[in-house]
């Protein structure tokens, strides 16, 4: 009994430790949204609210302020392309999160980077679930209270680059990206896709450059180029 | 396409990516090449991001004060430096350069 509370702790700890951070980071989003992207405050919102994916947001609202609403084709496309990993936490998460109809369609809502990350690092199955709910819920309920202050104030602090919010934007894709780029073929793609996107963005419409270098990862990962060979599933690592 | 028909459309697509998650036999994707191939595109599509929001204004490629501020990101997210406290230090040194220049 004593072991499994502790494990419970340390459980409740990581998704506080993960998930207020991440949370207050939703301010940069609402003050981008509005005044970056022009969306007004109850768009912005909705995107929190309902969208609820760090990185599809910024994805959109940042295709949105560059290429306006015509971009809107590449926008979406860049949200989708990055929302679709949420797809794979999914398929991991869906033994976890528990049974039912209503469980499971909130549980698909807080699906994210932040609750699979903190469930995966659990051991047993009940701490696992704690990591999972308790992270999720702090993010959604942190991320929209700070979506919603950025929302206001990004109206009345004006041009957001005054304060770096568009390098703190990239300096939190950045540390997204940082934990997943330990092997040289994660290495190889990211610089081989900045490379891309960078090169091609005077030549094709806002949002494209970044679809194009997706196709970096396609062909890294169909080829397996400067990969290792991965143990099979069940076999020890 | 107004700003309301983007919103709801890719956030209902982003919400229906998850939903389908739950939906697909963990099988399928368990097998080497589609997971690769899944972890990679998140790579690819983070680098790109990550790239046109330092070196991108509108259509153009412009160097500026960004490119400072992600590379002391870079150094403070290899020293294991937490989250939050490096995006305020990249906004920081963003704005910093911007203030004095």
């Amino acid at each position: 009994m004593r072991s499994r509370d502790a494990e419970d702790t340390r459980a409740y700890r990581a998704a506080l430790a993960v998930g207020l951070p991440t949370a207050a980071y939703g301010i940069s989003f609402g003050a981008l949204a509005t005044v970056g992207a022009g969306l007004d405050v109850w768009q912005t919102m909705v995107l929190s609210l309902v969208m609820f994916t760090g990185g599809s947001q910024f994805a959109l609202v940042g295709v949105l302020a560059s290429g306006g609403l015509s971009a809107w084709p590449s926008a979406v496309a860049s949200a989708a392309l990055l929302g679709s990993r949420n797809a794979v936490y999914a398929i991991r998460m869906s033994p976890v999160v528990g049974r039912g109809f209503a469980r499971r369609a909130l549980a698909a809502h807080l699906t994210i980077d932040e609750s699979t990350a903190v469930s995966s690092a659990q051991q047993s199955p009940r701490a696992q679930r704690i990591g999972f709910w308790v992270t999720g819920l702090v993010v959604y309920v942190g991320w929209n209270l700070t979506t919603f202050i950025g929302a206001l104030l990004g109206d009345l602090l004006g041009d957001v680059s005054a304060y770096g919010l568009d390098a703190a934007a990239a300096a939190a894709f950045l540390g997204l990206l940082w934990p997943r780029i330990a092997k040289l073929q994660a290495q190889a793609v990211a610089v081989a896709a900045a490379f891309v996107a960078a090169l091609l963005t005077p030549v094709l419409m806002p949002g494209l450059p970044v679809l194009v270098a997706a196709l970096v990862a396609l062909v890294f990962g169909a080829t397996n180029w400067l990969g290792s060979r991965r143990p099979r599933l069940g076999e020890a690592s | 396409m107004t700003a309301w028909h983007v919103v709801l459309l890719a956030s209902i697509v982003c919400f229906g990516l998850k939903v389908l998650g739950y939906l697909v036999p963990a099988r399928l994707i368990e097998r080497p090449a589609p997971a690769r191939t899944v972890d990679l595109l998140t790579v690819a599509l983070l680098a790109a991001l990550i790239s046109l929001q330092t070196f991108a204004h509108g259509q153009q490629l412009q160097l500026d004060a960004r490119l400072p501020a992600v590379l002391v990101a870079a150094i403070l997210f290899a020293l294991r430096v937490p989250f939050i406290v490096v995006i305020v230090a990249a906004a920081v040194v963003a704005a910093g350069i911007r203030a004095l220049s």
